[in-house]
């Protein structure tokens, strides 16, 4: 073995010093809590979807006609089709769930912060293929969802002045959609996506590692090196933080596990029902909703009474999380040493986007009979509810921004050294 | 031995002017992978004009046919749909289609040809859902006092019995008619104008 790692590090002596740089002599800060698992959880998630994917196309048809008919061959003939075509869907779904709550960690403990910027820049990208990714996935089993999603998303381009029509014909390939836009879905979401994706994971990573990670204190551990010139408050990744990640991953594959055996569906929001009816290009399905990750955002459009400003509010929604480092102008990284006025708005924020969530979701009405009674006019008072939980999503950056950079914030005293709770 | 000093504009002009045509050639390149994505000429030849008959289509009743891969709405509407059409003007966002898509012989109070006969592309100008025919007149959830129209159950946006789109919803305009013309009484061509009409 010994002579073998000789002979290989003088062919490729990089590969070692890599190896090193992030894995056994990356430093990070000895304080992670639970939110740190959620970044190690999407690259557990990101590799189930590509080897599961990778499957999944070698029974896949993507064709308008044979489409619909090979997902349920792999779900009923395909040997194990159907486990690994749900460990695809639910790993979907999870995905999300993992990316929103590392997404709040880094607004919990101001990860977005100098030295970071680009780390979040990055996630953000990543978010954002991520969306495409998710949204094309969603259409290649040609139900009747997937066709009408295909259909409602790829219009809400025809917003675009001058050429949006022209745009929305381009994206579909026809004028409504069909076997070119299945075919060009296809395309993306099983070659350039995740290739592009893959490239933004290593960049995210490799921006992270320059660095180095920020923690629940929002300290920078760089600051206090010992004598070996390492971090007093940092411990090498490997083998501290993938040991403790293995044993999260061991829990998160255990609800994982739950879901996909026992409710693969999770009661009609990772898999929906009227996707399990071929798609149809006379018959909207009697709701229109997106799937949960979206919801929020759909909801942001369906509240705003016109077409151009409903769009431009949900670019907005999204284009407005990539300015979080520059809006947020408050020196002190962590939620635990901000003023209590950040708190209490990252709270409402988070309640608000769940709420959104439901709106898009279309629990609403339900909610609104049971309050106002059966004969409320639902679309009234979800229009005033919904109006003002947009409000508010907007709200919480302008507050930010208003709160530190005119010095409002009162801060509490960081510490030098982390703090641990022994 | 050369001079070895640097001319640094000729080197500055050198760079700028190959990135310059190499940039061209590039965007050359892409525009024939751009427009492979425009619709093929398969896509283009499959939408021809189709005859229906009408004939069987009772007083009230909607039926749908398929037309360019899009839903066509035929509806028979009855004199009391048709009477309560003007009295929703102050209701609409475009009462007199002017922003709207018809044909100009369609550009009128029932944005028809027959006053009863209503021909339209059953597609919401939001984002292209095939909104629902509603035709009972009384309070829905979505408009306590419907007189009749569609309704889109992706964004609940309303249209009136000519297809006209309420105030105050999210889809900008009055449904698409097509062009057509009657063949006969009972039959109607959807895709072509009739005669001596632009």
């Amino acid at each position: 073995m010994g002579a073998f790692t000789e002979w290989f590090n003088e062919r490729a002596p990089g590969l070692g010093a890599v190896y090193k740089k992030h894995m056994t002599e990356y430093y990070a800060p000895k304080n992670f809590n639970v939110m740190y698992y959620f970044g190690s959880f999407a690259l557990l998630v990101l590799v189930n979807q590509i080897v599961t994917g990778i499957f999944l196309t070698m029974f896949y048809t993507p064709t308008a006609a044979g489409a619909f008919d090979s997902v349920q061959y792999i779900m009923r003939d395909v040997n194990w089709g159907w486990l690994v075509r749900y460990m695809h869907t639910t790993g979907a779904s999870m995905f999300f769930i993992v990316v929103y709550l590392h997404m709040f960690r880094g607004l919990m403990y101001g990860s977005f912060k100098k030295p970071r910027e680009l780390v979040w820049l990055l996630g953000m990208l990543i978010f954002l293929v991520l969306m495409a990714e998710a949204f094309m996935g969603y259409v290649l089993p040609w139900g009747n969802m997937s066709f009408w999603g295909a259909k409602v998303i790829i219009t809400l381009f025809s917003a675009v002045p001058w050429f949006g029509h022209t745009l929305v014909t381009w994206i579909m390939g026809t004028f409504v959609p069909g076997d070119p836009t299945l075919n060009r879905f296809f395309a993306l979401h099983v070659v350039a996506l995740p290739l592009v994706l893959l490239m933004l994971v290593v960049l995210h990573l490799g921006a992270l590692h320059e660095v180095g990670s920020n923690n629940p204190d929002g300290i920078e551990i760089k600051q206090h090196k010992g004598h070996d010139g390492h971090p007093l408050d940092g411990i090498p990744f490997h083998p501290y933080y993938t040991l403790k990640d293995l044993a999260g991953v061991g829990v998160f594959l255990i609800i994982c596990a739950v879901i996909i055996f026992f409710a693969p569906s999770v009661g009609g929001f990772f898999l929906e029902h009227d996707n399990s009816i071929p798609a149809n290009d006379l018959v909207t399905p009697a709701t229109i909703k997106p799937v949960w990750y979206f919801s929020p955002f759909y909801a942001i459009l369906r509240m705003i009474p016109s077409k151009g400003l409903g769009v431009l509010a949900l670019a907005a929604s999204i284009v407005v999380l990539f300015l979080v480092p520059w809006l947020d102008r408050g020196r002190v990284k962590s939620i635990r040493y901000r003023g209590l006025a950040y708190k209490i708005a990252l709270a409402i924020f988070a309640i608000v986007f769940f709420l959104l969530g439901c709106i898009g979701a279309d629990l609403t009405p339900g909610w609104i009979v049971g309050i106002f009674g059966p004969n409320a006019d639902i679309t009234t008072i979800e229009n005033l509810f919904g109006r003002i939980l947009v409000i508010l999503y907007f709200a919480f950056f302008a507050f930010v921004w208003v709160y530190t950079f005119f010095g409002f914030e009162r801060t509490k005293p960081v510490p030098e050294r982390v703090i641990t709770h022994a | 031995m050369a001079d070895d000093s640097i001319n640094k504009g000729r080197r500055r002009f050198l760079t700028a002017s190959t990135a310059a045509i190499g940039g061209a050639g590039l965007i050359i390149t892409a525009i024939p992978f751009v427009e492979t994505w425009l619709p093929s000429a398969r896509a283009e030849a499959a939408g021809s004009p189709i005859t229906v008959d009408i004939g069987k289509i009772e007083k009230g009743q909607m039926v749908r046919y398929g037309w360019r891969k899009q839903p066509i709405f035929v509806i028979n509407r009855t004199p009391e749909q048709l009477q309560w059409l003007p009295k929703q003007d102050p209701r609409l966002r475009d009462p007199q289609s002017d922003a709207s898509q018809q044909p100009e012989y369609c550009k009128n109070g029932h944005r028809s040809i027959k006053p009863e006969w209503m021909v339209l592309i059953g597609i919401c100008t939001h984002l292209g859902c095939v909104p629902d025919y509603k035709k009972k007149v009384g309070p829905e959830p979505f408009d306590p006092d419907w007189k009749g129209g569609f309704y889109c159950p992706c964004h609940h946006s309303r249209y009136d019995m000519a297809a006209r789109v309420y105030d105050g919803v999210p889809a900008p305009l009055n449904m698409v008619v097509p062009p057509y013309h009657f063949v006969d009484d009972t039959h109607i061509q959807i895709g072509v104008d009739p005669k001596g009409a632009a």
